[in-house]
């Protein structure tokens, strides 16, 4: 019993990492109606610039903040210069282009801060967390934090003028148009929020798996498994999601024998087509209802 | 206006005085002179490089069948590559079997394969069916890997193979053995596959893509139709993975991972979705095109790479395929 709680909450801690990530995966979602694939090595990218800006001397928590704006302008910048020329381009060709952003970023990332390992500090501090040795400091933090944004986010789509605007816009670009929405602008605004959030999973990760150019290769995969899992148009069920994941993702790892370390990955993926053969827009998803 | 009766006929498009039909006879006969020429002037690593690209223009247009004909969405094709190729080594190194026999067998085993993916896939639609066919790219490399196959797969390992010569005593290298056979295979599938669009299947298959529910209203068993597809898909993508195992002589699990898998993808759109000769951009571009990027700069290849992938979307944001639609509405005008 001892060794399944045990088992659960580190699955609940590294779950938070997967929540993280799966709720910037919904958000840009929720925005643009697209999975953006370079969603992980945006916010790998912007966890160097964090990193780089400690290493100058910030403070963590001004390097925190800064790192957030610079990465909602990036984003902003992005969806303005790279994806605005092509938003009549068919969907594949947006993937395409998703794909050409994600190996522009490794790549930069390794050009300009070299491929090796480095350590980045935590806020929270690395002790167990009030004095249990069931969870330590750092991973009760990053759950209050992705809680903390769940929150937030919940907040500024549903009681906000500018979140009811970007919903709208996302659900039916025409009708929000002719209601006066600027919807290009909606859509970079979400690719902003996205990238902020992403930068804020992607601090809060780097304590854990360490800083590099490939760190969210897998990480975003999770993420998006999370995302699926949970539903892509429910932030909620998203974050809900990427906890289950964690959780299912140990357990199997500890209680099935052939498993093991290296299948991990093989066993939460094959769950999440389980999952949406039976639900096939996640378990708190919406339908998706379409007249004929 | 008046109906003049003459003008009832269908205007025929033209260019220099030469159909539209008749210009695509000379293209195909002017790139099969090409493809039975390259052999014998080119040096042996190019011939090679030409074989693996024409090896990746089969696994794209299995991808293009599905995704561009049936409207499914895969970014999972490597896993198909990857157990065609593993057919095709297993067969000869453990089994003792002659390579040729080695594609049938692939062929077959990745059909059935796929078809079995399909029904599951059946319930997903959109971006939810790219995750589930990412789950199995990811999954396949660490399945092959696993203690439990290892006797088999070689573990991390892979597995080596000899590379076959020329029979017959043909006077050819194996390089050059190996183009001919893969040329010889590329065309007997490329024939098969237009004539499966061309078909009342190949109208079925499009009809499903553009209006599904039409077309179960039509009498088309969507099911069925869509799990084949899967099925042949993955057939083709396991041919290309068998004569890409014996291209190169080698197999291991890193080779299949889902890197391969975008860069199918990538052709896909790069050549044009639902075109045929598209794919054979596609399969030159995934071949060539990362290599030109790390001759521009070592360090940053992957962003070269990249930023060559967004020119080419701006340029032709419907592939290759498309921008050459656009040039032939251009020029072609009505002759009488």
């Amino acid at each position: 019993m001892e060794l399944f709680l045990h088992q659960v909450l580190a699955g609940l801690a590294t779950g938070g990492i997967y929540a993280c990530m799966a709720l910037a995966v919904v958000m840009i979602y929720q925005a643009i109606d697209h999975l953006n694939f370079a969603q992980g090595e945006m916010a790998m990218f912007s966890t160097f610039i964090a990193w780089q800006l400690i290493q100058w001397g910030f403070p963590y928590w001004l390097a925190f903040g800064a790192t957030i704006v610079i990465s909602f302008a990036a984003g902003v910048l992005i969806e303005r210069v790279v994806l605005r020329p092509i938003h009549d381009a068919p969907v594949l060709s947006h993937v395409v282009a998703f794909i050409a952003l994600l190996s522009i970023f490794n790549s930069g990332a390794g050009f300009l801060w070299d491929w090796t390992i480095k350590n980045f500090a935590s806020p929270f501090g690395a002790g167990p967390f009030l004095g249990q040795n069931l969870i330590n400091k750092h991973d009760a933090g990053m759950i209050a934090v992705t809680i903390l944004l769940l929150v937030f986010l919940y907040l500024f789509f549903r009681h906000t003028r500018i979140g009811l605007a970007m919903r709208a816009a996302a659900a039916n670009p025409e009708s929000a148009r002719l209601a006066g929405i600027r919807v290009g602008w909606m859509t970079a605004l979400g690719w902003g929020m996205a990238a902020a959030i992403g930068s804020v999973a992607g601090m809060l990760i780097a304590p854990v798996v360490f800083l590099e150019p490939n760190m969210m290769l897998s990480i975003l995969l999770y993420g998006f498994a999370g995302a699926v899992v949970g539903g892509l148009t429910s932030p909620g069920g998203a974050v809900l999601g990427g906890f289950a994941v964690g959780v299912i993702e140990n357990l199997a790892g500890t209680y099935i024998p052939v498993v093991g370390r290296e299948m991990k990955l093989s066993i939460a993926l094959c769950i999440i087509v389980a999952v949406l053969c039976v639900k096939p827009s996640g378990l708190f998803g919406r339908p998706v209802v379409t007249r004929v | 206006m008046l109906l003049r009766p003459e003008t009832r006929e269908p205007p025929v498009y033209a260019v220099g005085g030469i159909t539209l039909a008749q210009w695509r006879l000379i293209l195909l006969g002017a790139g099969l002179l090409v493809v039975a020429v390259i052999p014998f002037v080119l040096k042996n690593f190019y011939i090679f490089q030409i074989t693996l690209a024409i090896i990746y223009a089969i696994a794209i247009l299995g991808l293009n069948l599905l995704t561009g004909f049936n409207g499914q969405f895969s970014l999972g094709h490597s896993a198909f590559y990857a157990i065609g190729a593993y057919t095709a080594a297993i067969m000869m190194e453990n089994l003792g079997i002659n390579y040729v026999w080695t594609i049938p067998a692939a062929a077959a085993v990745c059909f059935v394969f796929g078809f079995l993916f399909g029904l599951p896939a059946l319930r997903l639609e959109g971006i939810y069916l790219a995750l589930a066919t990412f789950a199995l790219a990811i999954a396949i490399p660490q399945a092959l890997k696993s203690t439990v196959v290892e006797h088999w797969t070689g573990g991390v390992q892979g597995i080596v193979i000899i590379k076959p010569d020329a029979p017959f005593g043909l006077p050819l290298n194996s390089d050059q053995w190996l183009y001919v056979l893969t040329v010889v295979v590329a065309l007997i599938m490329y024939v098969c596959a237009v004539n499966l669009v061309n078909s009342r299947t190949g109208r079925a298959l499009i009809a499903i893509r553009d209006h599904p529910v039409a077309a179960s209203a039509m009498g088309i068993n969507v099911s069925l139709y869509k799990s084949l597809t899967f099925g042949v898909s993955a057939l083709y993508t396991g041919v290309a993975g068998a004569l890409g195992a014996i291209a190169i002589a080698f197999v291991a699990p890193d080779s299949f991972t889902f890197v391969l898998a975008v860069a199918l993808f990538v052709g896909l759109v790069v050549g044009g979705v639902a075109s045929i000769p598209g794919t054979l951009v596609g399969g030159l571009f995934v071949l060539f095109v990362p290599n030109i990027a790390e001759s521009v700069s070592k360090g940053l290849a992957g962003a070269v790479y990249g930023v060559i992938l967004l020119l080419v979307i701006y340029l032709m944001p419907t592939g290759f395929a498309g921008l050459m639609r656009l040039i032939t509405a251009k020029l072609m005008r009505p002759s009488r």
